[in-house]
């Protein structure tokens, strides 16, 4: 493009394996200044992991907080009002700080290593979308210290709770939730651009691995929706602060109009949660089973699929908010659809294990529990999906069953498979097995001690993001309590586990798997610091 | 394809001082809002943020005049400002969406209508219109007069039309290697985009003092000036791009085939005229 261009350096890598050590390097920045300044995507999703860990602590101790308070009926620990904080809180970083971010470490650090790019499309864009987090949540977090207290009103944060009735520090809220979204957005735009543009010469779109294309329609639903949030939090923001009347019926306004916005927005946030947790897992499976992935075509298109759907199933969140009732038929039958590309992934995943040579590595239990019990968490939400029958279940336990079963043994667990699966690549060491073991069977025995009881007092009317309950659900909440500090606390186990595969450990190889096939297995174990400066030769897999 | 050359800067200070900035600004905004001081945070803030906007873009420019960039490179850019642009289409939309539920739904409800016509039983005195003249609760009042369609908005909807149409012959001049003629036709595109705003700003004057409309007078004033307000803030925007690559053009930047920033400022104003129309059509007209 440009006519007048400099010499160039000459690259001397041919092979797919070479690192980065021919290229001439400026002296690099050490210390904090490394990772402050950094533009290298390993880098960049070391901090975002490491990032959405912390964050994941901290949103589990509000929940544990709030798990403490309701291990008995009555008021015990906290007041309501603290209560409420903790709630929402808990949502709050949960979705935004915890499970977000640790996806988009993933993606950037196994999107450039599996579609054979030399970076990020923009590396410096890539920085300043990670940077921005940090400062998005302390901002979130210094809510908490102001006078009135942090946010207080759940993490769907429902107008007019979130703007008549809110504490001060909403704006502050509202202004971090600004920040997170340019960096998701940004973020986004960023992953989409390196899928489009920076795949190895032959890799076509049908030969990407499926985490390449279940994020690459996660970042597509990332652009289109969390705009919708911006739009929906600055409508927020004018109502508390400029007197408009958006979510205020006595200017002529409505409050529903504020559901309807988020829940637009909120229904695709949900997949931008699972997508790529379905491309993890469709990793892994394979691998520890030693077959290719069974209808790698179908579950490219099942993912589309669920993303376009995502855009017209937003009401069935709002079924008893008193919808027209052909509202609330299309809405019942369009979610009830989405069952449809779900079953054909979770049927996938199974024909796939089907006469495999399968083997229990810790990232195998991982992905196989996201089978199950995510499925459980899709079944409880295809009976949420039927109006009628919603009447009895919104705003009740049943509804925090069902959302923790796909968040929690679903997103999170497929996140930790993710890194049990790539820790040899990033580190060049093993995970210990034995360790990674025992903080699989007790995280699984924890998530489901927690959640399970919550479908039954759920189904018996105990109602969410309330501090006591009726003495009749007393037993069902004392073993919620007990499973959510038994996965609290094994998660110490992953934290030393992760230390521990970083400090050492056995060596891996280039293909740390025996049934790994994808592009990042021919660099070496650590990946160096720089791959794919000069783009692999690819040659597709027949899937 | 790459071809090896895909240039990936070693390191750079300006995200993370970009980040800081942003947080101090909001910081700033925060407090300002809320407890009625911190504006000096705020404008520092937003000073910091535009110095590092502009460093940064000159790092990009520096980077590019250098011939560092290949094709591939060239696409991301192109990529990146594509859904960059459909990211703002849906932060309008958002905008839109309002608009129309409230005027469809919302706005008929109160007044008794259709499924959710059990809403009239707040304010039973109340009859639906649009523009919303009166709302429904007396604490709240509502306009006396709506803007006319067909005088200044007729006009600023003639002005960006019409700088669309110029941008783009002096898209097809740089193309074409006269130089002069882009840069003119580029002055008398900023020139109705500048008309625009001067426009825009005395209609808000003549809504606040003359018409009654303002921010507070329901949900007619609301919609108003959240789909007009961020429009001519995204005016503005594209204006301060396209006087930017005034300067650049006038600097003898960009060649035949290669001004993507050019082509970027372009499509980005093309946009912000293409939201105008939709809110001449459904904020003004209809």
């Amino acid at each position: 493009m440009a006519s007048n261009l400099p010499p160039k350096p000459t690259l001397e890598h041919s092979t797919a394996a070479s690192g980065g050590l021919a290229h001439e390097h400026h002296e690099r920045p050490r210390g904090i200044w490394r990772w402050l300044l950094t533009t290298n995507h390993k880098e960049i999703g070391t901090l975002y992991l490491v990032f959405s860990l912390v964050m994941f602590f901290i949103g589990g101790i509000f929940a544990l907080v709030v798990r403490a308070e309701l291990f008995q009926p009555g008021l015990q620990l906290v007041q309501p009002e603290f209560f409420n904080q903790m709630t929402t809180m808990h949502g709050l970083i949960m979705v935004f700080g915890a499970v977000m971010p640790s996806f988009v470490g993933l993606a950037n650090w196994m999107v450039p290593l599996q579609v054979g790019a030399p970076d990020m499309a923009l590396p410096r864009l890539n920085n300043f979308s990670f940077w921005l987090l940090p400062v998005a949540f302390t901002l979130l977090l210094s809510t908490l210290l102001m006078p009135g207290g942090g946010p207080d009103f759940g993490w769907t944060f429902y107008a007019p709770l979130s703007t008549t009735y809110a504490p001060p520090s909403t704006t502050f809220f509202i202004l971090s939730l600004h920040m997170a979204g340019i960096s998701s957005i940004l973020g986004a735009i960023n992953i989409i651009a390196t899928i489009l543009n920076l795949r190895a010469p032959g890799m076509r779109l049908m030969d990407m691995p499926l985490f390449v294309w279940t994020w690459l329609i996660t970042a597509f639903l990332l652009i289109a929706v969390m705009p919708i949030l911006a739009g929906v939090i600055t409508m927020m923001l004018m109502d508390i602060n400029f007197g408009t009347s958006f979510f205020n019926a006595a200017g002529g306004g409505d409050p529903v109009l504020f559901q309807h916005l988020f829940w637009f927005f909120g229904h695709p946030e949900v997949y931008i949660m699972i997508l790529p947790a379905f491309g993890i897992v469709s990793a892994i499976i394979p691998t520890f089973a030693r077959k290719p992935l069974f209808g790698y075509a179908s579950m490219v298109y099942a993912t589309a699929s669920i993303a376009i759907l995502s855009f017209l199933v937003w009401a069935h969140h709002m079924f008893v908010v008193g919808l027209p009732l052909v509202a609330e038929l299309f809405f019942m039958f369009t979610t009830m659809l989405i069952a449809i590309p779900t079953g054909v992934k979770v049927f996938n995943w199974i024909a796939t294990l089907f006469r495999g040579s399968i083997t229990f590595e810790t990232a195998m239990l991982f992905a196989l529990s996201f089978v199950v019990l995510f499925t459980i968490g899709g079944f409880s939400g295809l009976m949420l999906a039927i109006a009628p029958a919603d009447f009895q279940y919104h705003d009740t336990y049943f509804v925090v069953a069902h959302f923790h079963y796909v968040l929690v043994p679903g997103a999170i667990f497929a996140v930790m498979a993710g890194v049990y699966y790539w820790l040899p690549k990033w580190t060049g060491h093993y995970p210990d097995e034995r360790l990674g073991r025992w903080h699989f069977w007790m995280s699984v025995i924890g998530v489901n001690l927690t959640f399970f009881p919550m479908h039954f007092s759920g189904l018996a009317g105990m109602p969410r993001r309330i501090p006591d309950y009726a003495l009749q659900f007393a037993d069902f909440n004392m073993v919620s309590s007990v499973g959510a500090f038994m996965f609290g606390v094994s998660q110490l186990l992953f934290v030393w586990g992760v230390i521990k595969c970083v400090r050492g450990g056995e060596k891996a190889p280039a293909k740390a798997w025996e049934g790994a096939e994808d592009l990042e297995w021919s660099v070496p174990s650590p990946a160096p610091l720089h791959t794919f400066e000069t783009p692999p030769e690819f040659t597709p897999i027949t899937h | 394809m790459s071809g090896g050359s895909y240039y990936v800067p070693e390191s750079s200070k300006w995200p993370a001082l970009g980040s800081l900035a942003v947080g101090i600004m909001m910081a700033g905004l925060g407090t300002l809002l809320v407890y009625g001081r911190g504006a000096l945070v705020m404008t520092l803030g937003m000073v910091a943020v535009l110095s590092v906007m502009f460093l940064w873009f000159r790092d990009v420019v520096r980077e590019s005049r250098q011939g560092l960039y290949d094709d591939q490179m060239d696409r991301s850019f192109r990529w990146g400002m594509g859904w960059f642009i459909f990211s703002e289409v849906m932060f309008f939309a958002a905008f839109f969406g309002a608009l129309f539920y409230v005027r469809t739904f919302a706005v008929p409800w109160l007044d008794g209508e259709g499924a959710k016509g059990v809403a009239a039983l707040l304010w039973p005195d109340f009859t639906a219109s649009w523009p919303l003249m009166n709302p429904p609760d007396a604490g709240i009042s509502g306009p006396r007069e709506s803007v006319s369609p067909w005088q200044l908005p007729l006009a600023n909807t003639l002005f960006l039309v019409s700088s669309s149409i110029t941008l783009t012959i002096a898209h097809e001049a740089l193309k074409e290697g006269y130089r002069r003629t882009a840069r003119n036709w580029l002055i008398g595109t900023l020139v109705l985009g500048i008309s625009f705003l001067v426009v825009q700003g005395f209609e808000y004057y003549e809504a606040y003092a003359h018409l009654g409309l303002t921010l507070e007078a329901g949900i007619y004033g609301s919609t108003f000036f959240l789909l007009t307000g961020f429009h001519g803030l995204h005016v503005t925007i594209g204006a301060i791009t396209l006087a930017v690559m005034l300067g650049r053009i006038i600097k003898g930047h960009f060649t035949r085939d290669d001004h993507f920033a050019f082509e970027a400022a372009s499509w980005y104003w093309h946009f912000v005229d293409v939201v105008w129309i939709g809110l001449f059509l459904f904020v003004y007209v209809f």
